[in-house]
């Protein structure tokens, strides 16, 4: 009796002050819609984007967006790539990845087998294009991800990676050439990271094709979620019987989609 | 046109204050991670506006470059997040089963 009402009680304050955060939130949009109102009213100020255009001859692109990350603000990219590294290794810390899915069916694999190449070659267009156009490492790392996903879901445990020794260097290759051209700039006399004009689209190029990689493999290894599974973990005999069997007449929808027991 | 992008940051502020609401109210800790990325989005929605410099100027290429690095770590960190979930239900379930 007393539990109940106690339980109703609590319940009462938790609709109270789930009232109070909806209000003091509602409260905060407004002051920050009214703020950005303002400040945009107000005009255009001093802006680094002036700066930016500027300098850009320089740089060894001529996308300022990839003039900002690969030039400008190069530590910038250098850390949130070991971020990105900080956290699959986060993942991996936490134990194996679950099985994966069951192998798909002729419709899938066809599609995969169509889609997996695009996505690679398309990836790699980004790569390319980034210097002068929209695009750059992250657009084409987050495509060779997608594709990772996709071959994943298609029944691979592996996402299409290679085993975990081969998949560590991949995962550190961003890190590391970013920062072995870092210390050869510094080592020539110009400072960490700072390319001298001359070389400046190479060394972007390099340090891109690198980070292109590192975020690829990391993308598609979180997807996965764990350590990578083994050799062994490939489709054993059981799962070709259970395939063979969803092939039967009456088969599963979406065979694919179901998570292996 | 400062009415679009005036629209266009609000919306972004509107995800943000939301995204913020959902995941102070609720328990579960799936809807939190998904209250978070919306919260992401929003700052990415208010950063892509303020880039914007009319229609003469190109865009401000610096929030343009922060958001794109942002949205690979927004990603790389709700992979991590949402293995630190699962693994946090398994170990519940153990418990309980104990």
């Amino acid at each position: 009796m007393s539990m109940s009402q106690s339980e109703s009680r609590a319940a009462e304050r938790n609709r109270d002050l789930s009232l109070l955060v909806a209000v003091s939130l509602a409260v905060l949009g407004a002051a920050l819609t009214w703020l950005y109102f303002i400040a945009l009213s107000a005009g255009a100020a001093p802006r680094l984007a002036d700066l930016a255009y500027e300098r850009l001859p320089g740089t060894g692109v001529s996308n300022p967006v990839t003039a900002v990350l690969l030039n400008y603000r190069a530590y910038d990219t250098l850390m949130e790539l070991a971020v990105l590294l900080a956290a699959l290794l986060g993942i991996w810390s936490l134990g194996p990845a679950a099985p994966g899915f069951q192998r798909s069916g002729a419709v899938l694999a066809g599609m995969v087998s169509w889609v997996v190449p695009l996505l690679i070659v398309t990836g790699g267009y980004l790569l390319w294009v980034g210097g002068y156009a929209p695009g750059g490492a992250f657009q084409a790392g987050a495509l060779l991800g997608a594709a990772g996903v996709i071959v994943r879901l298609a029944g691979d445990p592996r996402a299409g990676l290679p085993g975990e020794g081969a998949q560590r260097w991949l995962l550190v290759l961003g890190v590391l050439v970013f920062t072995l051209v870092g210390l050869g700039l510094m080592a020539f006399g110009a400072g960490f990271l700072t390319y001298p004009p001359k070389f400046a689209k190479w060394l972007i190029l390099l340090i891109e094709m690198a980070a292109t990689v590192a975020i690829g493999v990391a993308l598609a290894a979180a997807y996965v979620g764990g350590r990578p599974p083994g050799p062994e973990a490939q489709p054993t005999a059981e799962d070709e019987d259970a395939l063979t069997a969803a092939e039967t007449p009456t088969p599963d929808p979406t065979p694919a989609l179901r998570p292996q027991p | 046109m400062l009415t679009a992008q005036f629209l266009y940051g609000a919306a972004g502020l509107m995800l943000f204050v939301l995204g913020l609401w959902s995941f102070l109210v609720h328990e579960p800790l799936l809807r939190k991670i998904i209250a978070l990325n919306i919260t992401g989005a929003g700052v990415f929605h208010v950063f892509i506006a303020i880039a914007y410099r009319g229609d003469t100027a190109p865009p401000d290429p610096v929030p343009h470059a922060l958001v794109l690095t942002g949205i690979v770590v927004a990603v790389s960190a709700t992979a991590l997040a949402l293995m630190l979930g699962a693994r946090l239900q398994d170990a519940e379930e153990e418990d309980q089963s104990r």
